[in-house]
């Protein structure tokens, strides 16, 4: 069972407490009626399935209920690093800070 | 009995017989004693037919790596379990053991024809042999060799034990209390660091229980053992847990952990956990597991009394028993001498020491000699003879040599090919291994969790070495927890130095094709079973592995992987690390159901939700059905009546005068804020801005792609301040959906979001007498049509408590839904109960309100919706805000697909014999005379017999449905094939008259 930081209780907690929530960073169109239909059906259903770094979204279910992104490696599984719903994807020297 | 049982040697405390069964006869031993010590003790080696041929097979080897002695044993009725190893199942007194997979009996087995018939069952035999005629396989081949394979029988009554777990936290835990982890926890222990130190066996100390020549800091190794085990007990901060096997190693130093409590007592108290499974998290982990002992692959090492010479070892200095009255030793290691030495200062006649090397240490030759012992270096054992024990073997040079071929009468055979470390933790963790090709073995390399490996488990053999490194690992664990130590010293002495050579299966000198020399003993797999099956073109040894199936039983290859991928390696011309290691699996050892399952079982297994009305159905008798995680009331039937009668009275009883029913398991979600009517307005498909405080709307939630997920009445209470209601199983997943969107997508809105579905008991009050019931019950509210319409929402109080009363109805009857506060729940449901005799108040359940409901044809999300319906589809077009410019789901409402005329529609059906009540599920085609498989157009998604119209009504969702009104359609059954038409879904009352009747 993997332990999970919420950033926003600040505390690693077991997995059980959270809820996986998909695919990170996929915003919702400003003007969905905007958008073609190609656009719109990216935007429903195509989504990455990277072997290695893959940002998703999770949910502090069991505690504070906050949705928050993560960062985590598919092929260990592990937590590299976790953070607010909202802020910009980790650049590539915060994932290696975060590894270290 | 015990003629075996050597007086005065070994650890089992002969003051305490105790008696248990193997097959029906009693046998005897002592406390302390495994069954497999106790068997050995009265010279029983038979244990077991093998899986596949049907072989005689004994005790291979004295502990949990055992592959062959497994034996079912019983407890008592429940308490019975199949495939338990003879090696490490403790006695205890009436304990009962049997052996498996024969037939009559273990001495005379119908199916050991399997043996002689083995050309059948070679590698991948399956998908070779048994394949003609092509029928046969299903009815015959595969039901005869799957009842004639196999292991031991399933237990077929509950199991009546019960099974704790428990979650724990410690700094450093410690896997094996050999001479390695007793180091480590020593001197982590002393640093102050909390320590778990787990050990599978009874008893504590490994290896060092069966060593009797080392000893240790001027002490014999059993007087430093005891020192250490009892030094250790007495530190508050260790905890100390034998019998407890450490099942699997998971992610960030999450260890499981199964500890067997009563399987060893003769009586426990009541309540006591049969077991119990620790889920640990450390922060360091010391991996001390030690090391398996390898067989040698020779033809005929199956036969029972070929063992493993280390085990031998065991049982004669452990259990104080002597395999046999004459024994010989074949080996490619120095320690299978140790075992011939001992038994031979024991008094037993060792006939000979075969070794396959060359040449080996001189000591060992010169105690040899001293000992009277024959040794033949260079040689090896090329066949055994016995039926169901080793009566002879026969030797030659292993180089073919020209020296006549030797026969040994012997009892028993006891080999060695070395020794290899466990990996199976470390391996759990994805950890890295490296091949040592000096010494033919994979040892951990790069660790992936925070653990270290100490000891024989990491490539260390000798107690000097594996105490040194122990300590060393105990308080270098004990720093990374962030405590401080210092490294103990210990002086060994008396400790030979062991040497050892590997090898792949011996040579043999008898009819190769015949030949049988196993590599993995549970399955039957043989060193030519893998050459045949590279030869076929398997060179991954994942492939090799899964085609002859080697360490795949139980025992999950501990004495067999390593001699299975040196054969391979061989046969592909590679070396071991190129073919590498098949993958390591948790849990170590078979583990129980009941372990896993813990607490969860019976009435725990799940959450049962009741409602505050709960008790009173009960006690009235109603028949209950489980909607998500909550029982309801599903039907109340009166004396005599079945639930079809008790139905029909319930709907009656409230379309003619008043019914009540328990809506207290819709979900509720109260959602309050300036932006509530916005954030609603984005949510829902319907339009919420001009809905006036105590005006109710029904709403529609879709998902992002369009499609119906849950719906629900929803009043708004004041401007800011909406009582949303939800499915009774969508209720969570509604709440985690809005949650979602507020904080992720309009997280500028200023809305709160409260689950209230516990707070408010919901007592729903139909019928053309619901006004009349409620209205001198009420207070603050005028219930007056023109005051309080349909579809309208109100506070005040009824009986005296608070209440948020709705007007609407779920049954097409006048209709009102009383909430109040969870804890008045019972009391104003009994009240109204009262004050409704006047008017033949009738409790009705799921089931009425279904039928009344699809009467009205209201649907119920998740049941004539499945997630492919759009409102369109559903009827319900007519709640979608056209002027709103977006809601969740609204784009995905003009993508092509969901333009199509062909889509499913929800649509009424009619039988065309009205007697007839369709079956839900039941697909729907429209020519029945086409061929099959016929085109199937849709299903009938509700369908239930209407009392008020006397025939039966269906809700079903068909191709093109809305342009097919009045079609006839067709439902093809098992016996016969059904008519029906279509209809709209409205069967009572369509112009709604009777909701303000």
């Amino acid at each position: 069972m993997l332990l999970i930081r919420c950033p926003y209780c600040e505390a690693e907690r077991p997995e059980v407490e959270f809820t996986y929530g998909g695919q990170a960073h996929i915003a919702r169109p400003q003007n969905p009626s905007a958008t073609t239909d190609d656009e719109w059906r990216d935007f429903l259903y195509i989504r990455a399935n990277p072997r290695g770094i893959h940002y998703e979204r999770w949910r502090h279910m069991h505690g504070c209920g906050r949705f928050f992104n993560a960062v985590r490696d598919t092929v260990t599984d592990k937590f590299v690093m976790t953070y607010k719903a909202g802020l910009p994807r980790p650049d590539q020297a915060e994932l290696e800070a975060a590894r270290s | 009995m015990s003629t075996f049982r050597i007086p005065g040697k070994g650890r089992v405390d002969s003051t305490k017989p105790v008696q248990f069964l193997f097959n029906g006869k009693t046998y005897a031993g002592f406390e302390g004693d495994t069954v497999a010590s106790a068997l050995l003790a009265s010279g029983v080696h038979l244990v077991g037919r093998s899986f596949k041929y049907h072989r005689p097979r004994g005790i291979l080897s004295a502990g949990s790596e055992e592959p062959n002695a497994l034996l079912g044993i019983d407890h008592g009725p429940g308490r019975v379990e199949p495939n338990t190893r003879a090696t490490v199942i403790e006695i205890s007194p009436g304990l009962k053991t049997i052996s498996q997979n024969h037939w009559p009996s273990l001495e005379r087995d119908v199916g050991a024809i399997n043996d002689v018939l083995y050309m059948l069952f070679s590698a991948g035999f399956y998908y070779k042999t048994f394949m003609w005629p092509k029928s046969f396989w299903n009815k015959v081949y595969e039901p005869i060799i799957r009842g004639t394979a196999g292991l031991g029988k399933s237990p077929i009554v509950p199991d009546p034990d019960i099974y704790a777990s428990r979650f724990a936290h410690c700094d450093v835990l410690v896997v094996g209390a050999g001479p390695a982890g007793l180091a480590a926890a020593l001197d982590a222990g002393r640093s102050g660091a909390k320590v778990l130190l787990v050990d599978e066996q009874a008893e504590l100390g490994g290896s060092l229980l069966s060593e009797t020549d080392a000893g240790v800091d001027g002490m014999t190794g059993w007087a430093w053992l005891k020192a250490s085990v009892d030094e250790l007990a007495g530190m508050s901060n260790v905890t100390l847990l034998p019998r407890t096997t450490a099942i699997g190693y998971y992610h960030q130093n999450f260890v499981g952990l199964c500890q067997r409590i009563t399987d060893h007592l003769a009586s426990a108290p009541e309540g006591t956990p049969r077991e119990r499974m620790w889920k640990v998290r450390a922060k360091q982990v010391v991996l001390a597991q030690g090391a398996i002992e390898k067989p040698l692959v020779f033809d005929g090492n199956d036969r029972p009394g070929v063992m493993l010479a280390g085990s031998a070892r065991s049982y004669l200095n452990r259990y104080g028993v002597k395999v046999g009255d004459s024994p010989v030793v074949v080996t490619s290691h120095d320690s299978a001498w140790l075992a011939a030495f001992d038994l031979a200062r024991a008094g037993v006649k060792v006939a000979a020491i075969i070794d396959i090397r060359p040449a080996v240490p001189e000591h060992l030759t010169t105690s040899a000699s001293a000992l009277g012992i024959e040794v033949l270096l260079g040689w090896t054992v090329t066949g055994t003879k016995g039926r169901l024990r080793i009566s002879s073997l026969r030797a030659k040079p292993i180089d073919g040599g020209v020296a006549q071929a030797r026969e040994f009468a012997c009892d028993a055979l006891l080999m060695s090919g070395g020794w290899n470390p466990s990996l199976h933790l470390f391996s759990h963790t994805q950890g890295k291994l490296e091949w040592r090709e000096d010494a033919q073995v994979f040892l951990p390399a790069k660790h992936i969790e925070q653990s270290r490996c100490a000891g024989a488990g990491n490539g260390n053999f000798g107690l000097a070495k594996v105490l040194a490194e122990g300590a060393e690992a105990g308080v270098a664990a004990a720093t990374d927890a962030g405590f401080s130590g210092t490294v103990s010293a210990y002086t060994v002495s008396d400790e030979l130095d062991m040497t050892g050579v590997s090898s792949r299966e011996l040579p043999t000198d008898k009819n190769p094709s015949t030949a049988k020399a196993f590599v993995d003993f549970q399955n039957d797999v043989t060193a030519k079973d893998i050459r045949l099956a590279v030869r076929e073109g398997f060179k991954s040894i994942e492939h090799i592995k899964r085609y002859t199936t080697t360490g795949m039983a139980t025992d999950q290859g501990k004495t067999s992987n390593i001699n299975g991928l040196a054969i391979a390696a061989d046969a592909v011309q590679r070396q071991a690390p190129a073919v590498g290691l098949t993958t390591f699996r948790p849990p170590y050892t078979p583990t129980t159901f009941g372990a896993f399952a813990g607490y969860s079982r019976g009435g725990l297994f799940d959450v049962t939700r009741k409602t505050a009305i709960d008790a009173w159905a009960q006690e009235r008798g109603a028949v209950f059905e489980p909607v998500a995680l909550w029982r309801r009331a599903w039907y109340f039937p009166k004396p005599g009546e079945d639930m079809h009668a008790a139905v029909a009275r319930e709907c009656k009883a409230t379309r003619d005068s008043l019914g009540i029913f328990d809506a207290s398991t819709l979900g509720k979600i109260e959602i309050v804020g300036p932006d509530a009517a916005e954030f609603l307005n984005r949510m829902y498909t319907n339009p919420w801005s001009k809905l006036q405080p105590g005006r109710c709307r029904y709403g529609v939630l879709l998902g992002e792609d369009g499609f119906i997920r849950d719906d629900g009445v929803i009043g708004r209470l004041t401007t800011d301040r909406f009582h949303v209601t939800t499915t009774t199983g969508g209720a969570a997943r509604v709440l985690n959906m809005m949650e979602d969107y507020l904080q992720t997508e309009f997280p500028d809105l200023k809305v709160w979001l409260t689950s209230t579905t516990e707070q408010w008991s919901v007592i729903a009050i139909n019928g053309p007498n619901a006004r009349n019931l409620l209205a001198p019950l009420i207070e603050g509210i005028d219930l007056s049509e023109e005051a309080f319409p349909h579809m309208s929402v109100a506070t005040g109080r009824i009986c005296g408590v608070p209440t948020r009363l709705f007007r609407m109805s779920f049954t097409g009857e006048r209709g009102y839904e009383v909430n109040v506060p969870a804890r008045y729940g019972r009391a104003i449901w009994e009240k109204l109960i009262a004050e409704g005799q006047a008017y033949g108040i009738t409790p009705y359940g799921t089931e009425t309100m279904h039928v009344l409901r699809a009467e009205k044809g209201y649907i119920i999300v998740g049941q004539d919706t499945d997630g492919t319906l759009t409102p369109d589809d559903a009827g319900l077009g007519w709640a979608i805000g056209k002027a709103k410019a977006d809601f969740v789901g609204k784009r995905s409402l003009a993508r092509p697909d969901m333009l199509k005329a062909d889509r499913k529609q929800l649509v009424g059906l009619l039988t065309a014999d009205p007697k007839v009540v369709l079956e839900e599920g039941a697909q729907i085609v429209l020519d029945p005379n086409q061929s099959v498989p016929m085109k199937m157009v849709g299903h009938v998604t509700s369908s239930y017999w209407s009392v008020s119209l006397g025939r039966s009504i269906a809700l079903a969702v068909i191709e093109g449905g809305n342009a097919r009104m009045g079609e006839t359609v067709h439902i093809p059954m098992p016996d016969g094939t059904l008519r029906a038409e279509v209809t709209g879904t409205v069967f009572v009352d369509p112009e709604n008259t009777r909701l303000s009747a």
